[in-house]
């Protein structure tokens, strides 16, 4: 036991809800989660609910590797739980996480990843209230896996969904997309290419929370994660039953995005994002909603990228050329081409 | 891609290209070999801006998607062995073989690694030194420079566990086959950009001399594109015939010696069995007998019976540009990128693909 007690990785001992698991989370989990509510480690947290409506969500991150440009595996399991709620009309609260390792996962890169967790929810203002850790053997798991559950209420002023979305309405999206998508997609592979792209990873919430108190005109927001910009706004535009327009040249995207995906044959609408979302709104609002947005620190490149049309669900974008494409869902994971 | 100046070019294109139907009193029909610029082709917008004047067609320049039927069931055959790993292009994961793909095989419990060069297959032969790697060569003048040289990389290091199953493909071998078909309408061709960097632009000159066609090599971008559609545009009105060199920035007269060197060291030319033409013949690269060790076809002498592409798979004809993609009558009713009949459908590259993804109103 004495050696175990040293030892810097993780033991499937780690893992068996003895002694070794009391001091995982007595030492790692706690002292970064530290909350009122999960303090007392009781089996279930809690807290007082308000009225009206609330909402939930979870998601599970298998992200390989886990560490990147602009993040890592524990920022990520966060973000994308707050940020689903978020562009629900939520307001996130309380998170549970839930952490599947393979033995012998360096303690050193869990504890890197939970105060990245920590401080994200900081960022996002939610606490971690409950959670729970399993350990498995080698190769059963490719070193870690978070599942996180989101909490929260839904904001009053908000009244989003596919049915309010009608012809005249426009699309925004808050900044450059693929981002997110492209630096996984480097990191995993060595590709000589002398920039480093960053992901995008944010918590998307409390800008959600500003827009929906100020505009009524927002109709509906999603987050363009997997997919991309693509896959999502064509989802979109079948369940809405609307056509929608994109015009290329409005769709912001980094310079050096572009190169490099147009180096690889990778299309950037095609690429997750994990900062990014997009909101359609009333004509009227648009021009103040894109002003307020660019105000923010993380929307300055905001743009209108297009509008929605009588239809049946097609999505098309005018590229910058002036001919017009169809854009759809993506089939696979985006590969880089062979030539 | 500067912007403005494409507008003005795509302005100036289109006014030529009037004029120029207007004079023939017809329609130009142009051939794009290369699969890249199928896709910046459909892309861009650029076939349906330009489908009033001329009709692009693709053509065979796509290597996933001119490999054989039976060669992508050998893959599939290889990836069942015990002990051995494929390391593969992405592009040939989802393609479909007669019963099943490198996807589904992974699933089955295959190891299929992706690689984004055979030099990465080559370190990952060297750190698994208990497995057999074998590593798809499909490509064509662009792609096997890169995998002759990891052959011969394998050779001087000693390593034995890497092998390549080369399906590797020629282009002017299939130009002549193209140009040879009386059935064949096209005013024109435009050149693939990157198999001419290896190749250089002399190697592409029977095209004009022989066969009396115009022919540019192009890049890939929008306005490389555009200036060679006007280039063979000046030349169809003119009623010249000549291969230009439309992409001086990369391409040469003698292309790359290096990488040509490359592939002679390890390979020889030899018929080829291409998906929707048939043998032709010197279209292919096998090992010479010094390489033989590295070759996995006869490493892993596995029985593949001989297969033809699924009833009503049309890939042949759109390969040689009979028909376009979505005349096909597979295209988009059973034959989709999510459940591809035909490797024209899944590679980034196929014009099956383009016209599915990109495809206009
Ligand atoms: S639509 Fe499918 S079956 Fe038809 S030619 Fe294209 S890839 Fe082949």
């Amino acid at each position: 036991m004495t050696s175990q007690k040293n030892s810097d990785i993780i033991l499937i001992s780690h893992g068996d809800g003895g002694l070794l698991t009391h001091q995982l989370l007595e030492k790692y989990f706690l002292p970064c989660f530290n909350n009122t509510l999960l303090e007392g480690l009781t089996d279930a947290a809690s807290f007082p609910v308000r009225q009206g409506k609330m909402a939930i969500t979870t998601d599970s991150f298998v992200v390989d590797p886990i560490f990147f440009p602009g993040g890592d595996i524990g920022k990520l399991a966060v973000c994308g739980t707050v940020n689903d709620l978020a562009v629900s009309g939520a307001k996130p609260l309380y998170l549970t996480a839930s952490f599947i390792i393979e033995e012998g996962f360096p303690i050193a890169d869990l504890e890197r990843i939970i105060a990245s967790m920590a401080q994200t929810c900081r960022e996002a203002d939610v606490m971690i209230v409950a959670g729970d850790t399993k350990v498995v053997g080698r190769t059963q798991a490719d070193k870690i896996f978070i599942t996180t559950t989101g909490i929260g209420y839904m904001l009053l002023e908000a009244d989003l969904g596919y049915n309010r979305i009608e012809p005249g309405d426009v699309i925004i999206v808050n900044g450059p997309m693929g981002n997110h998508g492209l630096s996984i997609l480097l990191e995993r592979q060595s590709f000589s290419f002398d920039t480093k792209v960053l992901s995008d990873c944010t918590p998307l919430n409390m800008l959600t929370e500003k827009l929906l108190e100020r505009f009524k005109g927002i109709k509906f927001m999603r987050d363009l994660t997997r997919g991309g910009l693509s896959t999502c706004i064509k989802e979109i535009a079948l369940s809405a039953g609307v056509d929608i327009r994109l015009n290329e040249s409005n769709i912001p995207i980094d310079d050096y995005v572009k190169g490099i995906t147009e180096t690889l044959g990778l299309d950037p609408l095609y690429l997750a994002n994990e900062g990014k979302f997009l909101l359609i709104a009333s004509g009227e609002e648009a021009d103040s909603i894109l002003e307020y947005l660019r105000e923010d620190l993380c929307a300055q490149q905001s743009d209108i990228i297009g509008h929605v049309e009588t239809g049946k669900g097609n999505v098309y974008l005018k590229t910058t050329l002036g001919g017009t494409r169809r854009l759809t869902m993506l089939t696979g994971a985006p590969l880089p081409r062979i030539c | 891609m500067n912007i403005e100046l494409s507008k003005k070019l795509l302005d100036q294109l289109i006014k030529l290209s009037g004029s120029v139907s207007d004079k023939l009193d017809r329609q130009i029909t142009l051939m794009e070999v290369c699969g890249t610029h199928t896709t910046a082709i459909s892309k861009s917008g650029l076939r349906g801006l330009l489908s009033p004047y001329m009709e692009l067609l693709s053509g065979p320049g796509c290597p996933v998607c001119v490999t054989d039927q039976t060669d992508i069931d050998r893959m599939l055959a290889f990836a069942r062995l015990p002990g051995v790993v494929i390391a593969s292009f992405g592009d040939m994961i989802r393609v479909p073989g007669t019963h099943a793909s490198l996807e589904v095989e992974r699933a089955r419990g295959a190891r299929i690694e992706i690689c984004y060069s055979p030099h990465e297959a080559l370190s990952y032969a060297v750190q698994h030194i208990d497995k057999e790697i074998v590593f798809l060569g499909v490509g064509f003048e662009t792609t096997a420079p890169a995998v002759a040289l990891s052959v011969m990389e394998a050779k001087a290091l000693g390593i034995i566990n890497y092998s390549v199953l080369s399906v590797h493909k020629l282009v002017p071998p299939a130009m002549k086959v193209l140009l040879a078909d009386p059935e064949l309408n096209v005013d024109g061709f435009i050149l693939p950009g990157h198999v001419s960097v290896i190749t250089g632009r002399k190697v592409f000159d029977f095209i004009a001399s022989e066969y009396g066609i115009p022919a540019v090599i192009a890049g890939f971008e929008p306005i490389d594109i555009m200036e060679a559609i006007s280039l063979l545009l000046k030349q169809i009105v003119d009623k010249k015939a000549e291969t230009i060199n439309g992409y001086t920035r990369l391409v040469s007269e003698e292309g790359n010696i290096r990488a040509k060197n490359a592939i002679e060291e390890v390979f020889e030319p030899e018929d080829a069995s291409w998906r929707g033409f048939g043998l032709i013949p010197e279209s292919g690269l096998v090992f010479k007998k010094a390489y033989a060790g590295f070759d996995a076809a006869a490493r892993f002498p596995v029985e593949v019976p001989y297969a033809s592409p699924p009833e009503g798979c049309s890939c042949g004809e759109v390969l040689k540009g009979k028909i376009k993609p979505d005349q096909c009558p597979l295209f988009s009713i059973v034959c989709t990128p999510a459940d591809p009949t035909g490797p024209c459908m899944v590679s980034s590259e196929g014009a099956c693909a383009a016209y599915f993804n990109y495809g206009d109103e």
